[in-house]
């Protein structure tokens, strides 16, 4: 694929075509309809050459050139078939045949295989060579990973995986070992993908002609005879999939070529990690029970509905009408996400309504909105390929979004600078072909300091974007915040010891920043969980109007997403103090829109946050929560505090598809849908709308919004809607940024960005152009205001967090899958210097223990952290990080201050079990009675 | 629940702190207290700061002056 600016016409096989320069003559003969043998060729690849296989024949040119590795040239005359071409083309696949099984008819590729096609398509009758001769037709299969396959019989060298993993994935792990006959794949040193680099992606296997690379659920299953188009529910990329079916078992999820989300790539978790959707532990019948200490017993549906119904109104009859509330989830779709505030609104009449959100980007929405007037990124994925530099600002893109993190990879390797500020030196900062310009590896918790040290040199440099200022922001606000961070205490020097960053490298990040255009930022929870998490995403937005990098292409602010659906979630209205689209719940004219439609008057006061619920809880004035695909016991911050607040409530459900541990505290659990049983839409970090597709009836039954609507029927409060599209539908009419969405569309275009309206039909994928959304751009004050928490003697070192590439949040579904293959437990990263310190070797077992709680994790001796600093992951039950995380949270939003807690690490020989340490007793509180009758 | 109160709407004082006159930093403070508290979270802050109010920086004082009690659709 060429973009090139020039229109070049050529003929192939007498039909006229007209490519950009630079197009391969493959590519034109494909544009032209004239399909051209070839095996090593890819569209998805940079061409290669080696099969010649392509090779056709040009008008004034000598030889047999290969169509693949050949541009177009104007008025260029091409004929790719003749007597000769087809002899040439037998020979070669004669070559490849002689040394390839013919065990076609029960080869698990047979039917999708391109070396069979190609066969066929040269017309081979007969390999004259024979099978005798030297082949590798023995050779063994490599079964190490977990999802595929690696037969060298069936590998024909075309190098197809190996320019996938370098070029695609970016991973360098495989390569061409030998040369001629005798040449072979290799993944690693030692022959085996499992212990190579290799991080499982599946590009190769996608990128592979024949079944060299075949997953094994193919080998198992059979090819798959149906396909549905879906979107991955794990991070906020949102890779687009086909779901391939045999009946209602998904055989292989392959990524969807056509989206611009992911373009044909993946990472191990959506390509690979869905069993967890079929898995033993679904719970799939609804329970209710007394109290929290008796047995789950199982009941119908109209039984748990009409109990939910009947115990919320009496709830807020006994309680009053703020005694009650809801918690939805990024995870699941926007319809469900929006119907759930209404529940809320419209039939629990009030607006406590809140979203795990909460605890990761809220203050993305927050900062952004108020500097640009909208809750959201401003550029959408592919923009990075005209980013000249790129920014990255707590987050690890190649294993938090994978996806994107290849994508960024490759701008990189085309030489885009790259300035890192994270406390741990990520796999960014340092990879194959890829080196960091400047990396800031600073103190956990100095974000806003370093930021505004960052602005204080531009300002002092002279180095801002005067006329982009001028033109588009808001000068009176300008001229405040400019005195502010031009203050000596923000300079790098004052700031430098502050951070842990010296001044000098902090200047250096300054001129490299405001000196290439344009310059993109990449961001995530290292940035907004901290008690100044609003304050830092406000710092990025202020960097990016004082160097006029908003609102054009390769530039921007962009939060990259933790969940799947953390952008809809919020887009729907899933705050207490928001309504659809943004909008207060104080603003009357939003209010009225809905009260119109659902016939109700909606509170024009914000509701609780997940936190004020909870410490109400305490203090007995909220008594009845619905959680809906949430586990506030397992990912909100002070786990006491948390199962304090359910412990005192009257009514505890829970809508999921496992019992999470929040289900200790619950008295009715309603089963729901993974998202291949769901209609719907997810949108991702880059505002892209997409749809969500049922590949299998629900395990339960019911689809969510089914229930939800079924529960707010029980209630008393008429609603009827047939299907997930129809609740999209009353988004559309009732939210400005939403008017132009419906599944139609969708489904005709792929994805939308929001917003789209009339102004933009078809979506927006830059924002800010030309002007912003608020009007001007506006700098708020950042003042830095160091977290409370600090080290001390008892906790002299600082704990921060993140995830790994092959489990996602706290496991709950990465866990039930093969992807513990690769990682069976959480690591404690330590500076060999606090190690040795401490008497601590690698792979000690270690105690962590912070001034709330204490976990114990095996550690890992790295100088990837800093002295001074600890990181982990924490991606399984037994380690909760909110046992050890504190109360802190970011000052305008609640967003925990998961990123920075004092700690002290000790060696332990005998660790303790987390159920010990916690007062109840789960195993009781897991038991299920069957209803009567089974 | 107080103390977790106070805690909030103190550290709410500490980012308006940086604001260069106190009127913008009062302003600031009340206006997110009414834009993000709940009218019973604002009373509980209300009636401390009149009972007692030491634990609470002096901005965030005068802000909840100027909220003394919450107005419907504010
Ligand atoms: S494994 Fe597949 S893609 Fe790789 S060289 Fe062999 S045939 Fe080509
Ligand atoms: S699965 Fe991905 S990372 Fe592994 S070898 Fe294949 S392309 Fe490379
Ligand atoms: S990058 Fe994210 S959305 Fe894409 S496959 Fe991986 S987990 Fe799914
Ligand atoms: S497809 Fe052109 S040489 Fe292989």
């Amino acid at each position: 694929m060429r973009n090139g600016a020039r229109q070049i016409t050529v003929w192939i096989d007498g039909k006229e075509v007209t490519v950009p320069e630079g197009t391969s003559v493959l590519r034109a003969s494909a544009l032209a309809g004239v399909g051209v043998p070839k095996l090593c060729a890819t569209d998805s690849l940079e061409p290669f050459g080696s099969c010649r296989l392509c090779l056709v024949e040009i008008e004034g040119k000598r030889g047999f050139p290969a169509s693949c590795t050949t541009t177009v040239e104007p008025g260029m005359k091409v004929k790719t078939f003749s007597e000769r071409l087809a002899g040439l083309r037998r020979g070669v696949m004669e070559l490849y045949i002689s040394d390839h099984p013919l065990d076609c008819l029960t080869c698990p590729a047979d039917g999708d295989c391109e070396l069979q096609d190609m066969a066929g398509d040269v017309g081979l009758r007969e390999v004259r060579y024979g099978y005798a001769g030297k082949n590798h037709l023995q050779a063994e299969k490599e079964k190490s990973n977990p999802y595929f396959t690696f037969d060298p019989a069936k590998c024909i060298v075309c190098s197809r995986c190996v320019r996938a993993c370098d070029e695609i994935q970016g991973t360098f792990a495989l390569t061409v070992e030998g040369r001629g006959f005798d040449s072979l794949i290799q993944p690693g040193p030692t022959g085996e993908f499992l212990s190579s680099e290799c991080v499982s992606c599946g590009a190769c296997v996608q990128a592979c002609p024949t079944s060299a690379l075949m997953e094994k659920a193919v080998i198992d299953l059979g090819l798959p005879s149906e396909s549905t188009d879906t979107t991955c529910a794990y991070c906020g990329v949102g890779c687009s999939f086909h779901a391939e079916t045999k009946g209602t078992t998904v055989v292989r999820m392959t990524p969807n070529k056509e989206s611009l989300s992911n373009h044909g790539h993946s990472c191990v978790k959506g390509r690979f990690a869905w069993s967890y959707a079929s898995s033993r532990d679904r719970v799939t019948k609804p329970m209710i029970r007394k109290r929290i200490e008796d047995p789950w017993q199982e009941v119908s549906w109209t039984e748990a509905i009409e109990h939910v119904a009947s115990e919320f109104l009496r709830i807020r009859e006994k309680h009053g009408r703020n005694s009650i509330g809801a918690v939805s989830s990024s995870r699941c779709t926007n319809e469900e996400d929006y119907i759930v505030q209404k529940l809320v609104r419209a039939v629990f009449r009030n607006n406590n309504i809140d979203t795990c959100a909460r605890v990761c980007h809220s203050p993305t929405g927050y900062g952004l909105r108020k500097a640009f007037g909208e809750s959201a990124g401003t550029n959408p994925f592919d923009s990075v390929d005209q980013a000249n530099l790129i920014f990255v600002v707590g987050a690890n893109p190649t294993d938090g979004h994978p996806v994107f993190g290849s994508r960024m990879k490759q701008r990189l390797r085309a030489g885009a600078k790259l300035i890192v500020a994270d406390p741990r030196r990520t796999d960014l900062v340092r990879t194959p072909h890829i080196e960091a310009d400047i990396h800031l590896p600073l103190r956990p918790g100095t974000n806003v300091a370093l930021l505004n040290a960052i602005a204080h040199a531009i300002l002092e440099e002279k180095l801002e974007n005067r006329e982009y200022i001028e033109a588009r922001c808001d000068l009176t606000a300008y001229a405040k915040w400019r005195e502010m961070i031009l203050r000596p205490e923000n300079s790098p020097e004052a700031m430098g010891p502050v951070t842990g960053v010296p001044a000098e490298a902090i200047r250096a990040a300054a001129r490299l920043y405001a000196t290439t255009r344009p310059a993109a930022i990449y961001y995530g929870l290292g940035v907004t969980e901290h008690s100044q998490g609003s304050t830092g995403v406000i710092c990025l937005a202020n960097l990016a109007m004082l160097t006029g990098n908003v609102g054009l292409d390769g530039a921007g602010v962009n939060p990259l997403r933790g969940q799947n659906n953390v952008q809809g979630a919020c887009d729907m209205g899933s705050f207490p103090h928001e309504l659809a689209g943004y909008r207060h719940v104080s603003d009357e004219t939003a209010r009225r829109g809905f009260e119109q439609a659902w016939g109700i008057e909606i509170d024009p006061e914000p509701g609780y946050r997940i936190t004020n619920m909870l410490s109400a809880a305490t203090i007995g004035e909220f008594k009845g929560l619905y959680m809906h695909g949430e586990d506030l016991v397992q990912s909100d911050p002070d786990a006491s505090h948390v199962i304090a607040g359910l412990r005192n409530m009257e009514l505890v459900v829970l809508h999921d598809i496992f019992l999470n541990e929040s289900s200790h505290y619950a008295h009715v659990f309603l089963p729901g849908c993974s998202f291949l049983e769901k209609d719907g839409t997810f949108t991702n970090a880059e505002r892209r709308i997409q749809l969500v597709r049922q590949v299998m009836p629900p395990l339960c039954g019911k689809q969510e919004w089914e229930v939800v609507q079924e529960i707010a029927q029980a209630m008393g409060y008429p609603m009827h809607y047939h299907h997930a599209s129809e609740i999209m539908d009353e988004v559309a009419r009732l939210t400005p940024t939403f008017h132009g969405v419906s599944f139609e569309k969708l489904a005709r275009l792929g994805s939308i960005q929001w917003p789209c309206n009339e102004k933009a039909p078809e979506g927006t994928p830059v924002m800010h152009r030309g002007e912003f959304v608020r009007g001007k751009g506006f700098f708020a004050l950042t003042g830095y205001v160091p977290t409370r928490e600090k080290v001390s003697e008892r906790f002299p070192l600082l704990l921060t967090t993140g995830r790994i590439l092959f489990h996602y949040n706290v496991g709950t579904q990465t866990r039930r899958t093969a992807n513990t293959t690769w990682s069976k437990e959480d690591l404690l990263e330590i500076h060999p210097s606090d190690a040795e310190e401490r008497g601590i070797r690698d792979g000690d077992k270690t105690e962590l223990r912070s001034r709330k709680g204490s976990v114990v994790m095996r550690c890992l001796v790295s100088e990837r952290v800093a002295p001074g600093t600890v990181y982990a992951t924490f991606h399984f039950p037994e380690n909760r990080t909110n046992v050890l995380t504190t109360e802190n949270s970011d000052w305008a939003t609640n967003c925990p201050e998961y990123k920075v807690t004092a700690v002290q690490v000790t060696r332990v020989f005998e660790p303790v079990r987390a159920e010990e340490r916690e007062n109840g007793k789960p195993a009781k509180r897991r038991e299920i009675v069957p209803a009567a009758g089974e | 629940m107080i103390e977790d109160l106070v805690q909030m709407a103190n550290q709410i004082g500490d980012f308006f702190d940086s604001y260069p006159s106190q009127e913008e930093a009062v302003a600031g403070i009340a206006d997110h207290l009414k834009r993000f508290w709940t009218p019973s979270m604002r009373e509980k802050l209300l009636a401390y700061a009149e009972e007692d109010g030491r634990e609470l920086s002096q901005p965030v004082r005068s802000a909840l002056a100027r909220l003394q009690k919450p107005v419907a659709g504010a």
